[in-house]
């Protein structure tokens, strides 16, 4: 292989902490790959586990969802409400054999540009050893099709 | 979706340069090119600088001309310009919330110097953008009335002059202080640099007027314990601790004090270095004058028997109150200024510097104590025994700060303080001799470096180099029964061990014990150091991400008196702003719930925060109280009807911003 796989990842980052974080690592011109693409909510409690299930489903390879340290959040405590739909919806994805590399959650205070660069850093290189998703084949097609699909229709209703 | 529903929109996309910050990497004419086939885009431009005049009137100019309905820009991070462009749009006649921002800057062309990748990925968050704006729906910024009243927390200088400025434009201040006089570390100590004046003769005077104004509920020995509400609209419990004393009846005679049988070692005001009695007020000057009476070490509290205080209290009704108990006071305010200010670093987690060991090592404010006139040793300097005179002095400068062990900031005051040391105990002992150990010399300020010229002329040793150890174990006659201080003087490359009978360390500011605590009190943030943090490190220093809560003097980072004294004043300017206004527009990001589609099941309840959510049990259905509501959009993200709408952060708006961002990889089949 001559050209090397570039994954994309999408980022849910929390408008306080960790949009800033990578707000901060442009300031302070710090490098890392630039396959992130990040969107910004106001805290990673808005982020909908059917937000994750879109992104790879639409072609990510990889989702990031980065907010404030616990007892940071802006809103009190939105992060840890953020974790325990994060911790349930990776045991869904780890059954439909998505590898926890590819969907990860991240603290990363405003102060915090380096943690979040090296973070992307470290997800582009795993992402790169895993190859691309391909959630139609992997996901859709890979044990029993029709039930698998089932289970997709029941999640994105939760 | 995104396609089929929305034809009828007019999207404009706009590409920065950034003079080269952008383009240097970023192909933004090629971006710009290729936005202006996107769908719905009506029209896309690059230019240099967005934000500039030109720039805005460049939008403003088409959506006028061309109709536009929905605006890009492709720029800088939105925590520097959205509110730019918004009202850009604004003037133009367009709705401000029909703007989305994309960030191509900090996210894209400073973080790589691939040109490739950084413009792909230029335009797959352009796409997102796009995608997401022809969804956007036109908001209004909802008008927040501010309550005049203001909250102040910390007495020290910062605080006070916090509470000055407020009450002196006529708003009123309720001004909280945990200890039971306010005045801070600077009532502690006793010159103030490099003017030298005496720190009590500027302050105490300044206390009295906040004593005394009409405009100041002074609430001293007493702490914040829970702040409901939002920016204009706060209520703060505080607690009201118990003092024993009434202070309706007291006149604060101090005749209770002279008579109380008991004494304690001050820790607090006299930083251990002298004692107080049992009933007591940190210092004659105290503002109020009401004693308080400390309960852990009062014998009538410990045994049932004394009283001495009551017996001689002269009042009529007596002023003593041994059953007084702690009072739950309900503050309502619109704006709330932190002043908290610092802890000194505590000098023991240095063992090799002896402190708590070695006796006649001194800390700082221990120095203070002792130096000051109405100090435990009346401004004597002595060593520990409290009779000998040093013959020779040793500062440590740096001492937890610049160290990677401890604190890697600058204190900034040290050696400052430490220069007064010196000057002080010349003044003093004048035949004394004086080493000032420092790493650098750092006298950045209005008549600073001056002090350190005179200094250098006073005859001070100035040895640069960090000092390795303080030790009382002599290796020769001459070092016997002193302290001897290791250090490299780096000025002349060699090791120096250096006998004096005194050292007075210079420990690091740090933030409050605690102030992590405090800063989830009142839902703002502090730093890794446990500083709070504001808006902006240059350009908003005292404001923080939480509207209507400010902070000002040390709780910020390590300060001097007259920088404290700035952001006092600075900070009572921004609320006094507010104030005036009456009333504040805020964003209009809040979260509501479809009464009709609802089924009631109140998981949402639970989720809020802000407690803005309530089930009315006649139709039972649940609703968002939009004044309390803050815009998380966690309760949007768990309501399984899915019926809940996080206003400009909709389900809509979101998967369509996904599906933007992944243009160039989504499969075929999920396209609609």
């Amino acid at each position: 292989m001559t050209e090397q796989f570039e994954p994309v990842i999408v980022g849910f980052l929390c408008n306080w902490c960790s949009y800033r974080a990578a707000d901060l690592a442009g300031t302070a011109r710090i490098k890392y790959a630039p396959n992130l693409r990040s969107i910004r909510t106001m805290c990673t409690g808005r982020v909908d586990p059917q937000f994750i299930l879109k992104a790879l489903r639409d072609g990510a390879d990889g989702v990031l969802v980065a907010g404030c340290h616990p007892g940071e959040c802006h809103y009190v405590n939105g992060n840890i409400k953020a974790t325990r739909r994060f911790v349930l919806l990776r045991k869904v994805l780890n059954q439909l054999g998505v590898e926890d590399e590819r969907v990860q959650l991240l603290w990363a205070s405003a102060s915090e540009g380096i943690r979040l660069a090296e973070k992307v850093d470290e997800m582009t290189e795993a992402l790169r050893a895993l190859g691309p998703l391909n959630w139609e084949e992997k996901v859709l097609h890979r044990n029993n099709g029709h039930e698998a699909a089932e289970a997709i229709a029941v999640l994105e209703e939760v | 979706m995104t396609e089929k529903n929305n034809n009828q929109e007019k999207v404009g996309v706009y590409v920065c340069h950034c003079g080269t910050n952008i383009s240097k990497v970023v192909d933004v004419e090629e971006v710009a090119k290729w936005a202006g086939e996107q769908p719905n885009v009506e029209v896309s431009r690059d230019y240099k600088f967005m934000c500039s005049s030109l720039g805005q009137e460049l939008i403003e100019q088409d959506i006028k001309e061309k109709g536009l309905t929905r605006i890009v820009c492709a720029s800088c991070s939105p925590h520097m310009h959205e509110k730019t462009f918004r009202n850009a749009c604004e003037r133009a006649g367009l709705n401000p919330f029909l703007f989305e921002m994309t960030n191509i800057r900090e996210h894209d062309s400073w973080i790589t110097d691939d040109k490739h990748a950084a413009t792909e990925k230029a335009k797959s968050l352009v796409r997102g953008s796009i995608d997401r704006v022809v969804h956007h729906e036109p908001l209004d910024e909802i008008p927040v009335e501010i309550n005049p009243n203001t909250l102040v927390v910390g007495g020290g200088i910062a605080g006070i002059t916090s509470a000055l400025e407020l009450a002196d434009a006529g708003y009123h201040v309720y001004l909280v202080e945990r200890e039971p006089s306010i005045g801070g570390h600077m009532a502690q100590l006793d010159k103030t640099f490099p003017t030298l004046d005496c720190s009590a003769c500027i302050l105490t005077p300044k206390m009295v007027d906040v004593g005394q104004h009409d405009n100041i509920t002074l609430l001293t020995w007493s702490e914040v314990e829970k702040v409901d509400g939002y920016l204009g609209n706060f209520t703060v419990t505080v607690r009201k601790k118990a003092r024993f004393v009434n202070e309706e009846h007291c006149t604060g005679c101090g005749i209770c004090i002279e008579k109380c049988p008991f004494k304690e070692v001050d820790e607090v005001f006299e930083a251990g270095m002298g004692e107080r009695k049992v009933i007591y007020r940190p210092f004659p000057q105290a503002v109020p004058k009401y004693p308080v009476i400390d309960k852990e070490n009062c014998v009538y509290f410990k045994t049932g028997k004394c009283k001495a205080c009551e017996k001689f209290c002269p009042t009529e009704p007596n002023s003593i109150d041994f059953e007084q108990e702690d009072e739950m006071l309900m503050l309502d305010v619109g704006n709330i200024i932190l002043a908290t200010g610092y802890d000194l670093f505590d000098a023991k987690k240095i063992p090799q510097y002896g402190y708590g060991k070695l006796d006649n090592v001194f800390t700082s404010l221990e120095f203070e104590r002792m130096v000051n006139a109405s100090g435990p040793t009346d401004g004597k300097i002595v060593l520990r025994d409290k009779e000998s005179k040093p013959k020779s002095v040793a500062i440590v400068h740096c001492v937890g700060s610049r160290d990677e062990n401890y604190n890697k900031y600058c204190s900034k005051v040290c050696c400052m303080y430490s220069l007064k040391f010196a000057h002080l105990v010349h003044e003093r002992i004048p035949d004394a001799e004086i080493y000032d150990c420092y790493i650098d010399m750092r006298t950045p300020g209005k008549g600073y470096e001056e002090f350190y010229n005179r200094l250098l002329e006073e005859g001070t040793h100035f040895i640069r180099g960090k000092v390795a150890e303080i030790t009382d174990a002599a290796r020769i006659p001459e070092e016997e029964g002193k302290l001897i201080v290791q250090v490299e003087d780096t000025l002349i490359g060699r090791q120096r061990r250096v006998p004096v009978d005194m050292v007075i360390l210079s420990p690091a500011m740090e933030a409050r014990a605690g102030s992590k605590e405090v800063s989830q009190l009142f839902k703002m943030g502090c730093d890794f150091d446990g500083f709070f943090v504001e808006r902006h490190p240059k350009l908003d220093p005292v404001a923080t991400m939480t509207d209507g809560i400010y902070i000002a003097g040390a709780c910020q980072g390590p300060k001097d008196v007259p920088e404290s004294v700035v952001q006092g004043a600075a900070a009572a300017a921004r609320v006094a702003g507010l104030i005036s206004r009456g009333t504040v527009m805020m964003e209009p990001v809040r979260a509501s719930i479809d009464q009709d589609a609802c089924s009631g099941c109140k998981i949402c309840n639970n989720m809020c925060p802000y407690n803005a959510i309530t089930f009315h049990e006649d139709n039972e259905v649940s609703e968002v109280i939009t004044a309390l509501c803050q815009g998380c959009g966690t309760c949007v993200a768990a309501c399984p009807s899915g019926v809940i709408t996080g206003a400009h952060f909709t389900n809509e708006q979101l998967f369509s911003q996904i599906e933007g961002i992944l243009w160039d990889v989504r499969p075929e089949k999920t396209i609609a």
